[in-house]
This record gives structure tokens, C-alpha cells and sequence, in this order.
């Protein structure tokens, strides 16, 4: 068949996702900022779509965090990667799943350095040799756990009990979605859908119901930037990241956001309160906030999951919009209460953004 | 409103649609060679002041065309008006009347 115009474009940003038999690596961050994305990623894999997804507690972090705010040297961040490859290859596995944008990343740039440059995988090789007595296999296959949500999107779609539809109007909801910078602005042919296009969010949003909101700065980064944030004065420059993309969108008027990213979604959550009470400034309906959603949870909702198992009592702007635009039942009375039962307390309401 | 020690940063971005042109156009009505320079830098380059302070006359015209008066009010008093750059200038900008206008126009602002 011969490939023309915008297929000929977009044969170099399709991606081969296999979509089952994972060794799955977890995000550092993310179990605290959304508890239960993760947790329900493997429940939703195992349990409702029967795939082969293997973890183990041995892993460590990517050293990604290290890397980017320039603490730790990539030879160092070698040697970790090398060695969360060799529980992948100990424990009979070829396909590689990443819960962190900024872990597919590094994952990504470590590989093409290895594949360009092999006297220094060599090197990599001896030295965890030498260290802890390992040996590893590269992947087949290294994908970001929303490449596979991706893959399995319809799959989900015809096991939904709710759809990203407003159950009054039946008018689809409008979501705004954003790709963390780490999945396909490095490496564009690594991403479904490349850098500028990429299409592994939109493609759940499609197939679960919802409309696409495509907005000038949809590209633009949430502003975490490691550097921005980890450094308290600089946390301007990364709070007025989100606060040009909450601008841009703002005509919009979104219902909702759905990320990919372990920061995209923390910022873009807690930085509309940092907003709302030094600027006085709210961006969704009668003085709430946008809520902001993993992929996961977004799938987790769909397929009929509690939003309290779902960890969204966590967030800063309260997911209850959403839930009552798309007719899911939940009770106000256990949003504070742990999975025991036991009350949790409750957090001090801001001043000028409603979060419930 | 709450301080958390940090805030918005002001953009850098200059949005055309919410510049001030009346600076621009005021001085354009009154020295129509004004809108004859391109930058070519010539008069920064022979300007006397410029050799031992911040002046940067190629600069001021750009700031005033891009509305940021801000910087063209602290820069302008350092002007010793010479008239150096109206002679080397290749396209025949009447440089000096440009810089009077222009503290004229920011003194009636009560901005210089």
C-alpha cells in the first residue's frame, strides 16, 4: 500500500503496545499524591481484563527525580535502570510498563544511549555486574502505562457503566487533556501520536465518551520542571506555567482534566487553590476549580468503581461536578472515611475556591 | 489573599493587542522619519553617551513601538544629544528631534 499525505505523517508516531505479560515499575511520587491510581491500574489489568501484569517490591525508584534536578549523574541513573531491567529479566518478563512520564523518559533516553553507544552499555553491564552480581536484558517492549489504557481503551469502553457524558443533557463533557512533557518531547517516535499530537489520551476521552477540548496552549507544560518547583523560589515560574494554561482553557469552559503525568495533575489540582487565594481568580463553575484526574482514575470511574476507593477525596478541587454531570452515585457522609470506616478528619476549606 | 512566599511571574510575552501605540503614533504624526528605521543599529554604534552608560537609542525606538515606555523613561535623560547618530544614520531618522519628543512626550505622561 502506498502511504500518503497525513498517514505517510503519521506512520512514525504509531507505537507497538503489546497488551499483555508486563513487569510493571511504580511511580515515587504518585501513591501520595493519588493513592489509588496505581493500585487500581493493576486491579483494572488483572481483575476485569485478565492480563499478566507482574510487580515486584525489589524495585527501586528510576532515580529520574535525581537526574533532573541535576543531584544525581547519569552513569549513576544507568546502573539503577540496569538494575530494574535485570528483576524484569530474573523475573521471565520482555515487555516493560511505566506508571511515571518522567521514568518512560529516562527509560527511553537510556536505551537510545545504549543502542548509539554500545561500549557504554558494556560498561553498564560490568559495573552492576560487579556491584550486585546481575545481569539484565533491554526490553522489547518499554511502554507508559497510559500507552496500554490506550491499547485496551474499547476494551474498557464495553465494560463501562458510565461514560464521560452529562447524564442530564446527554452532552458529552468537555476534557481537557494533558500529556506530561516526558512521554513524546524527547523522543516524538516513542509517543502515540508524537510531540505535538500525540494521541493516547484523546483516544480514551473518544472512546469513553468524551469531547476533546483543544485549546492554544494545550501543549504547553503544566510547569513543573523539576527545577521550578523543587527550589521554593522558583515556584513562581511554575505556578505561572499553569496559570497560562488555566487562561488559555478558561473560554473553554472544561469540565474536567485528565493527565498522564505524576506532576501534571498535582500541580494543575493544587496550584488552582495557590491561584484562587493570591490572585482570587477560579476557573470552573460558581466558584469551584477544574478537577484534574489521572488516566486511571478516569477508567476507574468509568468501569463503576467507588470515587472514594479511587482516592479522589485527596484532591484539592473535589471531583463532585464530575460525578453528578456523569450520574455516579457516591456519599458525601464517606468521603473522610478510610477504607476501615474510620473518620480520616477534614481538611481546612480554602477561602475563595469551593472544593467539594 | 494568602502569601506562600512565591507568586505569578509577569510574562514576557508582549501581546500586540494590548499595547499602548499612542507614544508611537503621537511621535510618527509629528517625525514621520521615525517609522523609517530598521534597526540597522548605526546609531548605538557612534553614540557617545552609549559608550559609558546604558543608552541604546536602536533599543528605545524598538521599546516604544512594542509599548514598554517603562525602561524608555529611565534610559532617555542619559541622551546628550550630540546628534552623532542623525548623521550616520542611512535611512535620514531625525534622531535628536526623536529623543526630545520623546522626553516631551513622557513628561506630559509625568512618566519621565
Amino acid at each position: 500500500m502506498k502511504l500518503e499525505g497525513k498517514k505517510l505523517i503519521w506512520k512514525d508516531y504509531q507505537k507497538e503496545i503489546p497488551d499483555d505479560k508486563y513487569f510493571y515499575v511504580r511511580s515515587c511520587i504518585r501513591q501520595n499524591m493519588f493513592p489509588a491510581s496505581e493500585h487500581y491500574f493493576l486491579k483494572i489489568m488483572r481483575e476485569d481484563l485478565g492480563k499478566d501484569v507482574y510487580e515486584t517490591e525489589h524495585h527501586t525508584t528510576c532515580g529520574g527525580i535525581g537526574y533532573h534536578c541535576d543531584v544525581i549523574k547519569i552513569e549513576t541513573i544507568m546502573s539503577i535502570v540496569a538494575r530494574q531491567f535485570a528483576l524484569m529479566t530474573e523475573a521471565g518478563y520482555k515487555n516493560y510498563a511505566v506508571s511515571c512520564i518522567t521514568s518512560f523518559g529516562l527509560y527511553t533516553e537510556i536505551i537510545h544511549t545504549w543502542q548509539t553507544f554500545p561500549e557504554i552499555l558494556a560498561k553498564t553491564r560490568r559495573q552492576l555486574k560487579e556491584a550486585t552480581g546481575r545481569e539484565f536484558e533491554i526490553p522489547e517492549h518499554v511502554a507508559h502505562a497510559s500507552d496500554i489504557i490506550f491499547k485496551l481503551r474499547h476494551e474498557i469502553a464495553a465494560k463501562a457503566k458510565y461514560r464521560l457524558v452529562n447524564k442530564k443533557t446527554g452532552e458529552p463533557l468537555k476534557v481537557v487533556e494533558h500529556i506530561g512533557c516526558h512521554y513524546a518531547k524527547m523522543f516524538p517516535h516513542k509517543g502515540v501520536g508524537g510531540a505535538e499530537y500525540p494521541y493516547v489520551l484523546a483516544g480514551m476521552i473518544e472512546a469513553w465518551g468524551g469531547e476533546i477540548v483543544d485549546y492554544p496552549e494545550r501543549r504547553h507544560c503544566c510547569g513543573f520542571g523539576f527545577r521550578q518547583y523543587f527550589v521554593k523560589s522558583n515556584r513562581g515560574y511554575s505556578l505561572s506555567n499553569t496559570h497560562k494554561k488555566f487562561e488559555s482553557m478558561e473560554p473553554f469552559k472544561p469540565d474536567m482534566i485528565i493527565t498522564n503525568c505524576p506532576g501534571c495533575p498535582y500541580f494543575m489540582d493544587r496550584w488552582q487553590y495557590v491561584i484562587a487565594e493570591t490572585e482570587g481568580k477560579t476557573y470552573g463553575e460558581n466558584g469551584r476549580g477544574i478537577p484534574v484526574f489521572t488516566y486511571e482514575e478516569v477508567a476507574g470511574l468509568v468501569m463503576g468503581y467507588d470515587p472514594w476507593d479511587l482516592g479522589l477525596q485527596v484532591h484539592q478541587i473535589g471531583p463532585e461536578s464530575v460525578l453528578d454531570k456523569m450520574g455516579i452515585p457516591y456519599d458525601p457522609e464517606a468521603k473522610y472515611k478510610g477504607l476501615d470506616g474510620q473518620d480520616l478528619g477534614r481538611p481546612e476549606m480554602p477561602k475563595n475556591i469551593s472544593c467539594c | 489573599m494568602k502569601d506562600f512566599g512565591f507568586g505569578l511571574k509577569k510574562s514576557g510575552v508582549i501581546d500586540l493587542d494590548q499595547t499602548d501605540w499612542t507614544l508611537l503614533r503621537e511621535i510618527a504624526a509629528e517625525e514621520p522619519s521615525f517609522m523609517n528605521c530598521f534597526y540597522c543599529g548605526t546609531c548605538t554604534a557612534t553614540c557617545s553617551a552609549g559608550k559609558y552608560t546604558g543608552f541604546n537609542l536602536r533599543r528605545l525606538q524598538l521599546l516604544i513601538k512594542r509599548g514598554q515606555w517603562d525602561e524608555v523613561a529611565r534610559r532617555i535623560p542619559e541622551c546628550m544629544l550630540c546628534g552623532k547618530c542623525q548623521w550616520v544614520c542611512p535611512k535620514g531618522v531625525n534622531t535628536r528631534h526623536i529623543v526630545m519628543l520623546i522626553n516631551k512626550k513622557l513628561h506630559a505622561r509625568k512618566i519621565c
